[in-house]
């Protein structure tokens, strides 16, 4: 693997050792026409294009990363404006289980090198962003990730060829004119067009990527700031204590991360704000559909807040322009604004992609994001696939895919879908005895980070042998893709199939949910299908679910109806070893799964000396050989 | 075990009934004339007649009854027939015309009574009456509470009474008091009353259609005393009875020192649980009161036994003293602890009560069994779980230290997983092992927490738990993969010290190697020594062997000589080379295998078969060996070493090929006492020892048991293989085939989830309102843009 990772580097000689290595590369039409040939180009080199390229070198694949900037994760050299990361940077959990340690790490990306941790690079809960442009320079460099920097990719366009791997290759344009073309297309690009809404007036508006982030400039000023997410709050954090008031304009609910589990919602290292407004400080919440609005400015050069529809009424002068307050003397933004700052988000950039790419927005929740399937192809075109905070339609307001501690999991998902796609490497699996099923299962939903993290969107498979005496184990399968698990992974599913999913309680958590309760933890095995806090729930089905079973499953299940299903009860500590509160009602549920006994026994009842067998116990006992052999 | 010869027995009893149905059609009245039924009565014999005149109806409901009768009466040898008077005939029986209508009981040719039919309403006023007349002398018919008193304290310290009321003779209950005093008549004293005043009067509560006690008489010395008393709880019927009886019968209270789930009374065979109270050698005396106490208390519900935890061969949980078991198939043997002897009593009857109101109580019953921890690995590991093990004689490894130890040093590292129960028994098994190899070996005993290091584990290709690698010399590590347990693993370490196959370099070593002077140490060890014998020019099968001796390092010595001199060795034992020598220690034996174009599989193979004994005695440790044999098992049971006559015996049937499609073995109880659990299971109690069973394990499970009046002769037990052959003997038991089925039911999350989804279909309604509302501000608001804004 080294030698073809190497022959990227050097050259033709390496082409040539390439090609005759891998078998699937014999598609490729000879090197000397057309443009530069590449089986994979991944467009960004921020944290989800470096996770890939380092997934695509370690498997030793003809790749390139393009990037703009001079260095990798160009996007942190300037964002957060206020340089503090909101991802958690927890340096030490109790346990020495790397794997473990991951779940409450949501910065590094996932190598072989202990080195590259992130806690290497930082000492604070909440990093700065600094640290995060100097851990993915790093990242690439100690690496040798193949990045080609200073390379702007203006230009994608679709070339039909029968003979490429998708019958189609990519071909990318950079601002030098220079063509480059690629078999598979991961856009890896984040979201980098600052959201704008249009209104009257919205030309007044300073936006979050240019406002001046020192609070002396906002000294004794009335500040109206636009918008309801991190960023917002964020920017209000930074001035809120030399500001008269600050007013927040948005037109849902503020939806506090704590209260929807989800980490895009307001964090509360930024909610300064929420306290100040309910402890009567002149700062305060509003809302409304900012499409709504109109500002316009006053003689005195403030902001003053208005509706479109006064505006609409008749081309006036600014003075005669009808307010609120003339109306409605009470009226809550009567006040004048110094300054009206926009931190509405960001959008995909769409713009460099061709029309035949068919690379469409119009997500379920939001138009920001490229509309892509569950395991991150483009639906528009085959071998296109969307990767890190641009993938984040999938899980939008569900799970963590638009963050690096999510898609760092999505990113190896993808890259397992396509080795089995083009190099006909099956998703990895490990193959146990029946006996081993507790324990595989207890193990993972004990260290997995993958599943804790992207709870809900990966989720562990077990696929049964027949007569269920052996089983195959795969992870962190994207659990949308369940029905076509055959086709994607290279394992055959006949006889029935567990899942492992990790779940909040149905009706626990959202923006107006009030998430403390009283009794709001469930300590009963037998109620354990009722617990709220994040735990393991494991799916039994007989056969593999169709994709109409997928689609239509009812409305607040996480995967089609079961044949059986078992909640392993929440945990406080999250560690669900206990052997009667976890493993006894998991081995009961697997038993009577498969109609089978999974106990182990010592061997003959008369040793004392803790001898557990593996074996027939004896001949009265007709017990298969249920154990290790 | 006991419940599947319960099962048999209900069999039994269901294959009665068939019979009864079966034959009732067919067993018909007899129609007979008078003097033709005088001819057929037999002295001594009970007959039942009915005269009627030859012209009247062929049918009444009389005759229907009496037809229905016929077959029980017949079962207690009772004949019944119905005559014909002619009308010319004069018997006196035939009677006037008036009398037409009379039954007649005969023994011999003696009347004993005689019934209007309107007394014989029904099959059962025909049955009891019938054997209320014959038994007149067993069955007491008593009217007032001094009868009663009378009876009681002539039988003291002679018998015991079984007292029924019924609320009329010839009611159903009253037929089952008489069937039952048939049987028993002669061992318990029956009587009856029907007098509601004297069941009264010795305090029964609740008086229904008929009651049942058992008054205890025989072991009252004390004339003063009253005999205890036992209400049967069920209702008035034969089998009832029967069961109610036998258990009356059982010992009161046993001692038992084995396995509860091994124990086997009549209780089990009945249907009653068992309730084992925990005793120990300090407090036996009273314990033994307690458990007297608890034991009259639950008479006729349950069987009582006093465990005697010192001298108990399994582990029972610390704090347990009462051990319940219930009666149903697999059911897991439950472990209390009770500090009131009241709740032993309430938890059987509690238990008789879910049988009866099964759908009622099925939840609220079902989960403190299901959290009853039922893996035994899993139940020693935790509690054992606060015992401090020497950890530090085992050097723990990180994922810094791992890799530079395994170069370092000869290590032999246990991966396990703290969460693991089989890995924390193992570990135990491990710490003892290096108690044992303390300052004797030169391999560094080491462990990893895979919970801990996972990643290091995935690395070293261990995804399951426990795993035992030996690291040495830098080479590839060999996995151990024998039992887990102290003396496997110390044989795997033990033979790992000579390199497999040891270089022999002269005759004399080599003839060392053979006598197992060499590797005195390690003979014990490996019961047999393998050399390979090879011309120095060959290479291919040298290779071959050597391969095959690494696959086999750990498990067996050997050796391989391949000098010059090679032919002084095979043909001193007859061997053409390349052979194969395998020293016998335990014999002293050294046979050649010739394997010339054996590839390395064969000679693995070849060196496992010889590995096998002709007739080993079976363990619990080499069994797995010989059930991988997939025959059938001829298994000769013994209650100490064997005879050596049987062994020759089996060995010249094995010799003359007779035994080829089994595997001959056998068992010595002494050694493994499991063995007394099979017994148990095959026979249903211990049989007499020796005994030889054949038990085909894989396909079928049936047990055969060669004739314990036989001698075990060669003659005899050929004679019996071959009527085994041909299919003459019929199996003692056969195993079930599915055993390993699920102990005990899972929760089910589902329904539980369909049920919460139907009931409340939305069960945080308000809150849904509440974002119904919102919704409806929100539409509010676009539809009034002026109003919008005011509301802030």
């Amino acid at each position: 693997m080294s030698l073809l990772a190497a022959a990227g580097l050097w050259g033709p000689p390496g082409l040539l050792l390439t090609f005759a290595l891998h078998p699937a590369l014999c598609l490729r039409p000879a090197p000397t026409s057309g443009p530069p040939h590449r089986d994979y180009c991944v467009l960004g080199a921020g944290p989800a294009g470096l996770q890939m390229a380092y997934f695509l070198q370690r498997a030793g694949r003809d790749y390139a990363v393009f990037e703009r900037a001079p260095r990798p994760g160009s996007f942190f050299t300037r964002y957060p404006r206020h340089r503090k990361l909101i991802s958690i940077n927890k340096r030490h959990t109790g346990k020495a289980n790397a794997e473990f340690n991951l779940r409450h790490d949501w910065n590094s990306l996932l190598s072989h090198d202990p080195r590259l941790l992130f806690r290497h690079y930082s000492s604070a809960y909440f990093p700065d962003a600094g640290d995060m442009v100097r851990y993915l320079d790093d990242f690439a460099d100690r690496l040798g990730l193949h990045v080609l920097y200073n390379t702007t990719i203006a230009h994608v366009t679709l070339n039909k060829d029968r003979q490429a791997w998708n019958g189609h290759y990519f071909l990318l344009t950079d601002q030098m004119g220079h063509a480059h073309r690629c078999s598979v297309l991961l856009v890896a690009t984040g979201l980098s067009v600052p959201n704008q809404v249009d209104f009257p007036g919205s030309e007044y508006t300073e936006g979050y990527e240019s406002v001046s982030v020192d609070p002396k400039d906002f000294e004794g000023q009335n500040v109206l700031i636009l918008g309801r997410g991190n960023s917002a709050f964020e920017t209000a954090e930074n001035i809120l204590g030399v500001t008269n008031f600050i007013h927040m304009l948005s037109r849902s609910r503020v939806r506090l991360s704590w209260a929807t589990h989800y980490v895009g919602d307001l964090r509360a290292i930024n909610n300064g704000l929420l306290d100040t407004y309910q402890l009567k400080s002149l700062d305060g919440l509003l809302e409304s559909d900012l499409t709504d609005l109109a500002i316009v400015k006053d003689r005195e050069g403030k902001f003053r807040v208005t509706l479109k529809f006064f505006l609409e009424e008749g081309n006036q002068s600014t003075d005669a322009i009808t307010l609120p307050q003339d109306d409605n003397d009470n009226f809550a933004m009567r006040v004048a604004y110094d300054r009206v700052i926009r931190c509405l988000g960001w959008n995909f950039d769409f713009s460099i992609f061709d029309k035949s790419l068919r690379l469409s927005s119009g997500g379920e929740f939001s138009k920001k994001y490229p509309l892509v399937k569950a395991s991150y192809e483009s639906k528009g075109s085959r071998g296109l696939f969307v990767l890190g905070t641009a993938s984040h339609s999938v899980d939008y307001r569900k799970s963590a895919g638009g963050f690096i501690h999510g898609f760092r999991y999505t990113a190896r998902a993808v890259h397992r879908l396509l080795e089995h796609r083009h190099h006909g490497v099956a998703w990895p699996s490990t193959e146990h005895p029946v006996s081993q099923l507790t324990s595989s299962i207890v193990r993972r939903i004990n260290e997995a980070s993958g599943l804790y993290q992207m709870f809900g969107v990966l989720a562990d498979v077990v696929l049964l042998k027949e007569n269920a005496t052996a089983f195959e184990y795969l992870e962190e399968l994207p659990v949308q893709m369940l029905a076509q698990l055959e086709t994607i992974t290279g394992r055959r599913a006949r006889h029935g199939l567990f899942v492992i999913n990790m779940e909040y309680g149905r009706n626990f958590s959202g923006p107006d949910k009030d998430v403390f309760f009283h009794d709001r933890s469930v300590g009963h095995t037998e109620d354990a299908w009722q617990s709220n806090f994040l735990h393991p729930v494991i799916y039994y089905y007989r056969h593999l679910p169709t994709e109409q079973e997928v689609r239509f499953r009812p409305a607040d299940w996480a995967l089609p109806r079961p044949t059986a299903i078992h909640h392993i009860v929440e945990d406080f500590l999250t560690d669900w070893t206990a052997p009667v509160g976890h493993i006894l009602p998991l081995r009961r549920f697997l038993e009577n799964c498969l109609d089978t006994d999974l106990r182990s026994f010592y061997a003959g009842h008369t040793d004392l000396d803790l001898t557990p067998t593996t074996v027939p116990v004896f001949p009265a006992i007709s017990r298969p050989p249920m154990g290790k052999a | 075990m006991m419940s599947s010869s319960f099962n048999i027995y209900r069999v039994g009893i269901s294959f009665v009934m068939m019979c009864i149905f079966y034959k009732s059609a067919v067993d018909s009245l007899s129609e007979l004339s008078p003097q033709k039924y005088f001819s057929t009565l037999q002295p001594g014999k009970a007959s039942l007649a009915y005269f009627c005149q030859a012209d009247s109806p062929r049918t009444s409901i009389f005759l229907e009854e009496l037809n229905e009768a016929v077959k029980p009466l017949q079962d207690f040898g009772i004949s019944v027939a119905k005559v014909n008077c002619v009308k010319e005939e004069t018997s006196r029986y035939c009677g006037k015309e008036k009398d037409l209508m009379k039954v007649y009981l005969f023994r011999g040719n003696i009347l004993l009574r005689e019934f209007p039919t309107d007394t014989l309403f029904d099959v059962n006023a025909i049955i009891a009456h019938v054997l209320f007349a014959l038994l007149f002398n067993e069955v007491k018919y008593i009217t007032t509470l001094e009868d009663l008193q009378n009876i009681e304290n002539s039988l003291k310290g002679k018998a015991n009474i079984a007292f029924s009321y019924v609320r009329a003779i010839g009611t159903p209950e009253h037929r089952a008091v008489m069937e039952a005093a048939f049987v028993y008549g002669t061992t318990y004293q029956f009587v009856l009353t029907t007098e509601i005043a004297l069941l009264e009067s010795i305090g029964t509560e609740a008086i229904e259609n008929a009651h049942f006690y058992f008054f205890h008489c025989k072991q009252v010395l004390d004339l003063t005393q009253q005999c205890r008393r036992t209400l049967m709880e069920q209702p008035l019927a034969t089998l009832n009875i029967h069961r109610f009886i036998k258990t009356m019968e059982a010992p009161l209270l046993t001692e038992v020192a084995e396995d509860p789930q091994q124990v086997s009374t009549v209780h089990l065979q009945l249907g009653l649980p068992l309730v084992f109270i925990v005793s120990q050698q300090a407090t036996h005396e009273a314990d033994r009161r307690t458990a007297e106490w608890v034991a009259w208390r639950l008479l006729g519900k349950a069987g009582v036994l006093l465990l005697l935890r010192d001298s108990l061969e399994v582990d029972i949980p610390q704090h347990a003293n009462v051990v319940f078991r219930r009666a149903e198939e697999g059911a897991p043997v439950e472990f209390l602890v009770l500090h009131d002897t009241e709740l032993i009593i309430s938890r059987v009857e509690g238990n008789t009560h879910i049988e009866e109101m099964q759908e009622d109580e099925d939840e609220d019953m079902q989960s403190p069994d299901m959290d009853i921890q039922d893996d035994e690995v899993a139940e020693t590991v935790y509690r054992h779980r606060k015992t401090q093990l020497p950890l530090e004689l085992t050097v723990e490894l990180t994922e810094e230290t791992f890799n530079a130890t395994v170069v370092a040093s000869d290590s032999i590292v246990l991966f396990y997983a703290g969460w693991q129960a089989v890995s924390m028994a193992f570990l135990q098994s491990y710490i003892d092992l290096a108690i044992k190899l303390k300052g004797t070996s030169t391999l560094l005993l080491t462990r990893v927490n895979c919970a801990d290091w996972s990643d290091l584990c995935t690395k070293q290709n261990v995804t399951e738990f426990p795993v035992v690698k030996m690291y040495k010399e830098g080479k590839h590590p060999v996995s151990y993969a024998g039992m887990l347990g102290t003396e496997d693993l110390l044989k795997f370490i033990l033979l790992n010290r000579i390199s497999c196959p040891v270089n022999i370099t002269s005759v004399q070593e080599a003839e060392e190697y053979l006598s197992g002077e060499l590797y005195k140490d390690l003979v014990p060890y490996s019961s047999v020594s393998v050399l390979g014998l090879f011309s120095p020019n060959m290479t291919i099968a040298k290779e071959d062997f050597t391969k095959a001796g690494n696959y086999l390092r750990g498990f067996v010595i050997t050796g391989i000589y391949s000098e010059e001199d090679v032919l002084i060795l095979s043909n001193k034992y007859g061997a053409t080379l390349p052979a194969l020598l395998l020293a016998r220690h335990k014999e002293g034996k050294v046979e050649s295998i010739p394997f010339a174009n054996s590839r390395v599989q064969d000679i693995v193979q070849i060196v496992t078969n010889a590995l096998l004994e002709t007739f080993p005695e079976i363990t619990v440790e080499n069994l797995p060996v010989y059930l991988r044999l997939q025959k059938p098992l001829l298994i000769l049971f013994s209650d100490g070493s064997i005879n050596p006559q049987y062994t020759k015996a089996i060995l010249t049937l094995v010799k003359e090929k007779h035994l080829d499609s089994l595997t001959p073995c056998w068992l010595n109880l002494k050694n493994t006492p499991a063995g007394r659990g099979i017994l148990q299971t095959y026979f249903n109690a211990l049989p007499p020892l020796p005994l030889i069973v054949v038990v085909n394990l894989h396909s079928g499970g049936q047990v055969f048991a060669f004739p314990s009046e036989q001698a075990i002769t060669e003659q005899n037990l050929l004679l019996w293989l071959k009527k085994l052959e041909a299919g003459l003997e019929s199996p003692i038991t056969i195993l079930p085939a599915q055993e390993w089925k699920p102990p005990l039911p899972a929760y089910d999350f589902l329904s539980m989830m369909d049920a919460a989804a139907s009931q409340h279909p939305t069960r945080k309604e308000p809150e849904c309102t509440k974002e119904t509302n919102m919704q409806k501000n929100d539409k509010q608001q676009h539809e009034d843009k002026r109003s919008l804004l005011l509301f802030f």
